[in-house]
């Protein structure tokens, strides 16, 4: 689920996002990222680079292999080696897929919901941090210190009394059931207010002499100067959101508000055999964060993601 | 810079949006747990008052305590396989200097990639009969286990499969603690006669302790509140023989409509970690080492 799941204590959080911020802050040059080191390559050994490629393929293979399952009908399933040629490919267990499920409904449920706690985490945040960071208001203590204390709560303690609540309020099967949770983020706080502490104060100082007020100083200096840690944060939040299965199969079992990956367990549950049916699901669930990793870890700065240390 | 001397609730309004979700979808319910573990409610019936009993029904329950047993079994052997793989990638990755954006994404990708999606695309290759990892060990005359369905072989694919969605997150780790040893202390040791061996276990080593610390903390906590995967693989099965915590939680809240013992687990599933980390972190000044 969205919230995070580690860094409990206290010497690893810091030693982590430091070091992510570090890393990522503008005008600092780099110095221990991946970049810096591939312009003075060793001599390699083959044995390591042969190592290297085995477990490459180790990783692809297993999503190559349901892929080509997935353009297989499901009679040629049952013999190996499966056969690789064209002609032997084919959609129709995309076809199925669509037939068999409200699909759209439940592709347009997982994308409202992952764009909307997505948005919402990374705004509430960012904003929080900046506070914490820039202002002092009594209290200000005392908010830090109850956001640092949840991140050590597992979020199944919540689980419980949120279903409770849930049904209470009527949102049982409703997309807000699935929002509500994932939009705050002690984590995502904590990350934005180390990283607006390490901001220089002359860029907001020349806004403020400008007559700007705490806010547009806010909207048009710091969030444009803190797009690393957007970035990072993110493909956090968009992850636990798009890839959220506990507290959906709590809270959304019916198709009105099911999201892809309990829609998946339940594919799985009623048509064991339909092997090919099920890796087209795993596919079309898979693929979007896979791509959206790719295109966004270009943004993310040496170790930003480092400092999202959780899963 | 501080916005000293402007309008102190503008600090207050920026907090204001994340702090009242936290309030209200965090921090009450935690709070709500601990006030339900005290509760007999079983959905639908009202809740009613019994003191510790949940507590002390669960100090003998045998399942629950089997999960969390079986939950010790994937921890014995997932830790130590996640730090040695994930530390063996990010030792050649750094040597070969190939970390570029290609490998990131080829070893993130069961990083990122959803527990649900590629749980089922483990069980369909752990398939006995149509399976591709069984066809391959035939291939070479091994007679495959029916995996999943065998008592033994089903907790060991559990935790292979979470070895290779992890490593790559484990590589990165790793792969920044590497970077941040000066590559003069090597150097040093080889001028000094020391072999590849000798550097790695005298100079490495010791240098990434503060890395494998951090690494083993984090795996710990995620292994204890590992559900998806063994949800989807194994539902707990063969026999029961891979129950875990989360998946009791879930059952006893579902299944059987029991919220209030459901929260009493919940809190024994966080105490449980947080005694782990406690001790990892008193533990640590005797082994990781600080510059």
């Amino acid at each position: 689920m969205s919230e995070p799941t580690t860094a409990v204590e206290p010497r690893t959080r810091d030693d982590g996002v430091v070091r992510g911020s570090e890393v990522a802050s503008r005008g600092t040059p780099p110095a221990r990222t991946a970049r810096t080191h591939r312009r003075r390559p060793r001599p390699a050994s083959v044995l390591g680079r042969v190592l290297l490629v085995v477990a490459g393929l180790a990783m692809a293979l297993p999503f190559a292999w349901s892929l080509l399952t997935s353009l297989q009908d499901s009679r040629s399933l049952l013999v190996l080696p499966p056969s690789f040629s064209p002609s032997s490919l084919t959609t129709s267990a995309y076809r199925r897929l669509v037939d068999l499920m409200p699909f759209t409904r439940i592709v347009a449920n997982t994308v409202i919901v992952t764009i909307i706690s997505t948005v919402a985490q990374v705004v509430t945040s960012a904003m929080a941090g900046y506070g914490l960071a820039r202002f002092n208001f009594r209290g200000r203590h005392a908010v830090f210190l109850a956001y640092l204390a949840t991140m050590m709560v597992p979020f199944q303690v919540t689980i419980i009394p949120l279903f409770i609540a849930m049904r209470w309020l009527g949102w049982v099967n409703s997309l807000q059931a699935l929002i509500a949770p994932m939009v705050a983020s002690a984590f995502g706080v904590f990350l934005f207010r180390q990283y607006f502490m390490q901001m220089p104060a002359e860029l907001e100082e020349a806004a403020a002499l400008d007559g700007a007020n705490p806010w547009q100083t806010f909207w048009r200096i710091a969030l444009p100067y803190a797009q690393p840690a957007i970035a990072a944060h993110g493909i956090l939040a968009f992850m636990a959101a798009w890839n959220a299965f506990l507290w959906p199969l709590f809270i959304a079992r019916d198709e009105s508000a099911m999201t892809l990956p309990v829609a998946l367990a339940s594919l799985h549950g009623r048509w064991t055999t339909d092997w090919s049916l099920v890796m087209a699901g795993s596919v079309i669930t898979v693929v979007p964060v896979i791509v959206v990793y790719a295109v966004a870890q270009r943004w993310i700065v040496g170790g930003t993601l480092l400092s999202g240390i959780r899963r | 810079m501080n916005w000293v001397g402007t309008n102190r609730w503008w600090g207050l309004a920026f907090v204001l949006p994340s702090a009242v979700f936290l309030l209200g979808f965090t921090l009450l319910p935690i709070a709500a747990a601990a006030v339900l573990s005290f509760f007999d409610w079983t959905l639908p019936a009202d809740p009613s008052f019994v003191g510790m009993a949940n507590f002390s029904e669960l100090a003998d329950d045998r399942q629950f305590w089997a999960a969390v047993g079986h939950t010790l079994q994937f921890i014995a052997g997932y830790v130590p396989l996640v730090l040695a793989t994930g530390l063996g990638l990010a030792m050649m990755l750094n040597r070969q200097g190939r970390y570029t954006g290609f490998t990131r994404v080829l070893f993130f990708m069961p990083v990122v990639s959803a527990w649900v999606a590629v749980a089922l695309i483990w069980k369909w290759m752990l398939n006995p009969r149509f399976g591709v990892i069984n066809w391959l060990l035939g291939l070479v005359g091994v007679e495959g286990p029916a995996w999943l369905f065998e008592r033994g072989w089903a907790m060991a694919a559990i935790i292979g499969a979470s070895v290779w969605k992890d490593t790559g997150f484990v590589m990165l780790l790793f792969l920044a603690g590497l970077q941040a040893i000066p590559s003069d202390y090597r150097e040093a040791a080889f001028v000094d006669g020391a072999t590849r061996w000798q550097a790695f276990w005298r100079i490495t080593v010791p240098l990434l302790t503060p890395t494998i610390f951090l690494v083993v903390i984090i795996s710990l906590i995620n292994s204890f509140q590992i559900f998806e995967q063994v949800w989807i693989l194994t539902g707990g099965g063969p026999v029961a023989s891979t129950t875990v915590i989360v998946e009791r939680i879930v059952t006893t809240a579902f299944d059987y409509g029991r919220v209030g013992y459901a929260a009493a687990m919940s809190w024994v599933l966080f105490l449980l970690i947080f005694a782990v980390t406690l001790v990892q972190h008193r533990a640590q000044d005797r082994w990781v080492f600080h510059e």
